[in-house]
């Protein structure tokens, strides 16, 4: 302020534009409209949900706030136990199928061969497909007497399964639809670290001798395990959440031996109408996928990037 | 007088639409005004079925008679369902008139107080054409329509009774006798179950939710009731459990793989691919087992009541209403359009298309309307089913929970579970959230 008046000497007048040309310019016009869309859109619906779920909140009738009492209520609610335990059975199958199947596909479309462009535009197809439209025809070919998987069995001599329709087979043949859907998607992000390795480490490797799976195992699977990581992540979140498939082929069947946590919530919100302990479920869920989130960003943070900057 | 009276039925019926005219400016006189709400727009919101189409076919003639304008949308069934609680409970719906699914919205809808009295409606002859009373519903429709006070808070529409469908090339073939009991019943089916050459000798639903339909066919018939007196749950007797004992008999010994699976469209699939030979169902199903196009057992399928238990014999009744919107500012005219859709033409058009079964039993009665139904031995087993005919589901509002929760149970033993285990743990389950309703 002193060395302002210094520099400008006149009438106070003066002295004050100058003093706001020199403000730094103000960035708020510039962020409110985000910040009010991401308060109308993200924030205000999570405070919200959260409220309800603190509340007895069933339509049709009055609501009265409760605590945490639908919270006390999940941690004895048998069907909501048995929900978690297959929305992560499904998950892990679901990740882990896709990314052995999608490596071992883009090792393959890696290599020069005729007719290579053609073929992975035809694998990658099942991605583009419509989720519900896919169930449907799964659901046809899964039906016990009629359905093509059975008849494909029959061929080499294998008994007919009951696939979706028994308790013990539905999570894995569920996990076979989505692992058939997103293989491809594992395979086009895992292409792309392939790409970018360098071809030096192959060459010396050649030199010394290694052995196919040792080139795979000690110079190309460091080399694109970040992409193995995003590609995992992005898998996980779309699996824990995994809704269409699975409603459109078993809605939780048969009995619940199906029935994940986003199919238990939709069920408790929009069939029973129960919105307060809906909202406390969806609580729940949506910490249990931060916390997967957060250990596997954790997991990759600490060993990848160290582990292959210090190695190169 | 007589004559006056025979003619405002004929209106009534719409064969006659232009008479209506005449009738309707005869001067005082207690009879309907139809054309006394001309002008005004209906909202209506239909669950997609035969019910639905009915009301859409025809709804020009209602038009016609009264001047109303109707707007209508038909919604598959579970989304209609879940789109009218939310409008609803918004306070100012979209439509006038609803179609509700009693054995599933009954109670939540009376608790709620979402439609509108139409006794005093009823009562005003210049509103209700003679011929429709109370006393011409049925007692189903009767204990679905009206609340605790008597009120008449819908207009009972169409009812679902399940029957025993039965092939009638197979049980000649293995020489096996059309069932009385429920016993009988399953020995039929295990003699009429040839794995070998893919046929089993019963079907039905087995997917959760869905199989109480069904299921509760057995548990009427060995004396179950849903209820105490004091409204606690009892589905963990031993009715219940020999229902249950029952179920799992026939759907893991005589049923087709994979049944816990199947709703009532795969055990159609399999009974009109002539590959089961006893399917226990709502009785709509008449039009598409005797569409050549669509099913390989036309002309060979059996009708008859639900076999009986050891404590007698009901079928298991489900059904359609159709009511106004207390918030609906068109009442009167949203009635009128009611009392048309349950009239007798409708009713008649209904049920000689196979697409349900009016409640009323002066249609169900008439020997003219009677002559118009294709399929007799079908319309037989609806009248003897109405006889014997006993809700479905217990009058709660946690319906949908009690499908969801028992149906679990009951699918449960069709994969080795126990039943009186299975039922006890469904039960411990449930009854907390059915007390906690009623309280509420």
């Amino acid at each position: 302020m002193s060395a302002l008046t210094q520099s400008t000497p006149g009438a106070a007048q003066s002295d004050a534009a100058s003093e706001k040309e020199l403000r730094p310019p103000s960035y708020w016009p510039f962020v409110v409209p985000a910040l009010v869309v991401v308060i109308a859109i993200i924030i205000f619906p999570w405070v919200f949900t959260i409220w309800m779920s603190l509340n007895e909140w069933k339509v049709g009738s009055s609501t009265t706030f409760v605590g945490l009492s639908n919270y006390l209520r999940l941690t004895s609610d048998p069907r909501f136990i048995e929900a978690i335990g297959h929305t992560l059975v499904y998950t892990i199958l679901s990740v882990l199928l896709p990314l052995v199947l999608g490596t071992f596909a883009a090792v393959v479309f890696h290599q020069k061969f005729p007719g290579r462009g053609f073929l992975r535009g035809v694998f990658i197809m099942p991605m583009m497909a419509t989720p519900v439209a896919i169930a449907l025809v799964w659901t046809m070919m899964f039906h016990p007497q009629l359905g093509v998987l059975n008849y494909l069995l029959s061929l080499v001599g294998i008994p007919a399964q009951l696939w979706v329709f028994h308790p013990a087979t539905v999570i894995p043949s569920l996990v076979l639809v989505e692992t058939w859907q997103w293989t491809p998607l594992v395979m086009l992000i895992v292409l792309g670290g392939l790409a970018a390795i360098p071809s030096e480490p192959y060459e010396s490797a050649q030199i010394d001798g290694a052995s196919i799976w040792q080139v795979f195992r000690f110079i190309t699977l460091p080399l694109i395990m970040p992409f193995l990581f995003i590609a995992g992540m992005i898998r996980m979140i779309d699996a824990v959440k995994s809704f269409d498939i699975i409603f459109a082929i078993t809605q939780g069947g048969p009995g619940s031996a199906s029935e994940t946590i986003n199919i238990y919530l939709y069920s408790v919100a929009f069939s029973y109408y129960d919105l307060g302990y809906g909202s406390a479920i969806a609580v729940v869920f949506f910490l249990l996928i931060v916390l997967l989130a957060a250990v596997m960003l954790y997991a990759r943070q600490r060993m990848l990037w160290t582990e292959i900057a210090s190695g190169t | 007088m007589v004559n006056h009276k025979i003619s405002r039925r004929t209106l009534l019926t719409g064969t006659a639409a232009a008479g209506a005219l005449s009738l309707t400016g005869l001067p005082a006189r207690a009879e309907v005004n139809w054309k006394k709400y001309a002008g005004t727009k209906l909202e209506v919101i239909l669950a997609k079925g035969p019910r639905g189409d009915n009301l859409q076919k025809y709804v020009k003639e209602f038009t016609e008679l009264t001047g109303i304008q109707v707007e209508s949308e038909q919604i598959p069934e579970q989304q209609q369902r879940q789109k009218v609680v939310i409008e609803l409970t918004s306070g100012r719906p979209s439509f006038d008139v609803v179609h509700l699914s009693y054995h599933v919205q009954k109670r939540q809808f009376e608790k709620a107080g979402w439609l509108a009295d139409l006794t005093p409606f009823m009562k005003d002859p210049a509103l209700t054409a003679p011929d429709l009373v109370e006393s011409d519903f049925s007692a189903a429709g009767l204990q679905y329509a009206r609340n605790d006070k008597g009120q008449m808070l819908s207009l009972p529409w169409s009812v679902d009774y399940f029957i025993l469908y039965y092939n009638k090339e197979l049980f000649e073939k293995k020489g096996v006798a059309v069932p009385k009991t429920l016993d009988e019943m399953a020995a039929a089916a295990e003699k009429l179950t040839d794995a070998k050459e893919g046929t089993f000798g019963f079907v039905g639903r087995g997917l959760r939710n869905a199989n109480m339909a069904m299921w509760s066919n057995f548990f009427l018939n060995y004396g179950g009731e849903f209820l105490d007196a004091k409204g606690n749950i009892l589905t963990d007797g031993p009715e219940a459990i020999a229902a249950t004992k029952l179920y799992q008999t026939l759907l893991t010994k005589s049923a087709p793989p994979g049944v816990a699976g199947f709703n009532w469209m795969e055990s159609m699939a399999s009974f009109t691919q002539g590959r089961s030979a006893m399917w226990i169902d709502g009785v709509g199903w008449a039009p598409p087992l005797e569409d050549p196009a669509a099913s390989r057992v036309v002309g060979k399928v059996g009708y008859t009541v639900v076999p009986a238990g050891p404590k007698g014999q009901y079928s298991s009744t489900y059904g359609d209403g159709i009511g106004v919107a207390a918030a609906s500012k068109n009442k009167e005219a949203a009635y009128l359009l009611c009392q048309w859709v349950v009239s007798k033409t409708q009713g008649a058009r209904l049920l000689q298309a196979g697409g349900g079964v009016p409640f009323r039993n002066s249609i169900l009665g008439d020997p003219e309307v009677q002559k118009g139904v294709k399929t007799k031995e079908w319309l037989q087993s609806v009248i003897d089913s109405g006889k014997i005919s006993k809700l479905g589901l217990p009058v709660v509002i946690p319906v949908a929970e009690f499908r969801d929760i028992v149906g679990a149970a009951v699918t449960a033993t069709l994969s080795g579970a126990d039943p009186a285990a299975e039922l006890k743990k469904a039960n411990d389950q449930y009854r907390p959230i059915l007390e906690r309703s009623e309280k509420a």
